[in-house]
């Protein structure tokens, strides 16, 4: 199947003279959870709100669903809902009509059925006649959602959905996006949480200063990047690194029990076997060997250090 | 045409309207009864008919005038500048709608209730002096088309006010004296041919005279023209707002 947005050669200059995006090009599939990580002013807002409409681009383009954005508008925003990064709400408005505005604003008839069923998932329903100015930021944040979902639009933007949210909160916007990827939407997330785009995302790229850096596969990236640790606990205390193995670059803990080897899982030999063998030959006894593997974080900040 | 797109924002500003409808429709009906106190009674008594209509009738156009030009103006400025200051507008710019949808749901909310002060002064009116409606139609149509045009004049302002001063300016500044100067409370014949010959720039003339001719049948100039200014001014709106959406003007980035 052809993938439900295609983005080519984008670019984007503000006003100022700021360059955003610096050529652009992704295909998100459908059906996928696409995170979207980056540090401040990356540019990640500024590519969601091109693709919704919301600011044009400079050069390039997109399709959504094989439709230009631009000249086929009304095809390509109506499979579209979006959560921006700001909660931005009509303050005097009450929860269910400004959730019902939204729907009819993306050209749905009235649909109580419906309303309701995303009012309750987001646990809304008990507050739909309070006006917004009398929710809490995290009821804010879901009554966001709710008019993001009003239309059932078969993609959904997050941006940065969890930002001052508290854990229960995200565990159940993450439980929500199981059931909406279930569905078949196709969510893109933004996120400086990285445990939040290694626990829910397909797929991750990465934007730095514009310019994407990277977008892979999630388990595929974290195995191609990863450096695994490897911990040598031994029978007793050394109290200095035997001179043989200092090409290992071994690290030894405080209490001279515990000896860390790093390696890059994608070098053509790890050198495991040849460190045992050695460790051995110091006279130094294994009592329990143990891998980690290094974090999504630790790759993304490695990355976009490595960035000139 | 996103049919549900217009209602839904047709039916969010008219809910607007209805939650303030007090100081909507209370304050114009309170200030033009205190127009027709003073003007009408006090003043009107001592001044002679105007061109055979009473005094006190006589304002009565222009006084709807004034309501209802400064009600479609902050009408529609205000409810295309709200979303704009909270930040909701995001929601307008991703929907699939056109800029002929968006104007239409707030341009006519707006229109709508600006029709409605205007018929609820003119109901106020007739409680104050007799009042005659020689060609009703006509009145209607020039009290529809000036909401609608006015209404789409405070979309323009709205969206071009980065500041809530900047969306009382317009009204204030503009639209109040070019409504006491534009023959509200006057016949032009009764200025110095000089100030007779400046008035006919002013563009409300020709709205209040027009007005006026289908309540008594006599105009300031020729219904013709009123219609034909109007209307002019209608098409540059559209104009100015087809323009505004297409380069994003103060809209998008
Ligand atoms: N309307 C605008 N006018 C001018 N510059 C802008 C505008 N919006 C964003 N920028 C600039 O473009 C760059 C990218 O901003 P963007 O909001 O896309 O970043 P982001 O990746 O979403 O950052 P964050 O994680 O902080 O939300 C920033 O340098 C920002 O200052
Ligand atoms: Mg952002």
């Amino acid at each position: 199947m052809p993938p439900i947005i295609s983005v080519s050669n984008l670019s984007k200059t503000y006003d100022g003279g700021h360059e955003a995006l610096k050529d652009v090009s992704l295909d998100i599939e459908r059906g996928e959870i696409l995170a979207l990580l980056g540090p401040n002013g990356a540019g990640k807002t500024t590519l969601i709100s091109i693709i919704c409409g919301i600011v044009s681009a400079s050069g390039g383009n997109v399709t959504v669903d094989g439709h230009d954005i631009v000249s086929d508008y009304r095809h390509t925003r109506s499979l579209i809902g979006l959560v921006p990064q700001e909660i931005t709400l009509e303050p005097f408005e009450t929860v269910s009509n400004t959730v019902n505005f939204s729907r009819g604003l993306f050209g749905k008839p009235r649909n109580p059925v419906i309303v309701e069923k995303v009012l309750r998932a987001l646990t809304l329903w008990d507050k739909k006649d309070q006006k917004i100015m009398a929710l809490s930021g995290g009821m804010k944040r879901r009554v966001l959602i709710a008019k993001a979902l009003a239309h059932e639009p078969r993609i959904l933007f997050l941006d940065e959905p969890t930002a001052g949210v508290d854990v229960e909160l995200r565990k159940e916007m993450w439980q929500l996006v199981d059931t909406l990827r279930d569905d078949g939407v196709t969510i893109i997330l933004t996120t400086h949480y990285i445990e939040e785009a290694e626990a829910i995302a397909n797929r991750v790229g990465v934007i730095n200063d514009g310019k994407l850096l990277l977008i892979e596969d999630k388990d595929a990236m974290m195995r191609r990047m990863g450096q695994k640790q490897m911990q040598i606990r031994l029978q007793t205390a050394t109290d200095k690194i035997p001179p043989q193995l200092t090409p290992y670059d071994l690290e030894r803990s405080e209490d001279g029990l515990t000896l860390t080897y790093t390696y890059d899982t994608m070098a053509e030999r790890t050198g495991i076997t040849k460190l045992l063998t050695d460790l051995n030959a110091a006279g130094l006894v294994l009592r329990d060997v143990q891998t980690s593997q290094s974090s999504l974080e630790q790759i993304f900040v490695d990355l976009v250090k490595a960035t000139p | 045409m996103n049919l549900h797109a217009i209602k839904a924002i047709y039916k969010f500003e008219m809910a607007r309207t209805r939650r303030t409808i007090l100081q909507s429709v209370v304050s114009p009906v309170i200030s033009t009864s205190l127009y027709f106190v003073v003007f009408g009674a006090a003043i009107g008594s001592r001044i002679e008919s105007v061109e055979g209509v009473a005094y006190g009738a006589f304002i009565v156009p222009g006084l709807i005038m004034l309501s209802v030009l400064t009600q479609s103006i902050t009408n529609a400025s205000f409810g295309i500048y709200f979303p704009k200051f909270v930040g909701t507008v995001y929601e307008l710019l991703s929907a699939p709608i056109s800029f002929l949808e968006i104007v239409l749901g707030y341009v006519g909310a707006a229109a709508t209730k600006a029709l409605m002060i205007g018929l609820i002064i003119l109901a106020t009116a007739a409680v104050f002096v007799p009042l005659q409606i020689l060609h009703p139609v006509w009145m209607l149509s020039f009290l529809v088309l000036t909401c609608i045009t006015f209404s789409l004049l405070g979309f323009i302002i709205g969206i071009w006010a980065d500041n809530f001063e900047k969306l009382q300016l317009v009204p204030l500044l503009v639209v109040t004296p070019l409504v006491f100067l534009g023959g509200s409370f006057y016949s032009i014949s009764m200025l110095p041919p000089v100030w007779q010959t400046v008035t006919l720039f002013n563009p409300v003339l020709y709205l209040v005279s027009g007005f006026r001719w289908s309540f008594y049948g006599t105009a300031d100039v020729s219904v013709g023209i009123s219609l034909a200014m109007i209307t002019l001014f209608l098409v540059l709106c559209l104009a100015v707002i087809w323009w505004i959406f297409k380069s994003g003007y103060r809209l998008k980035s």
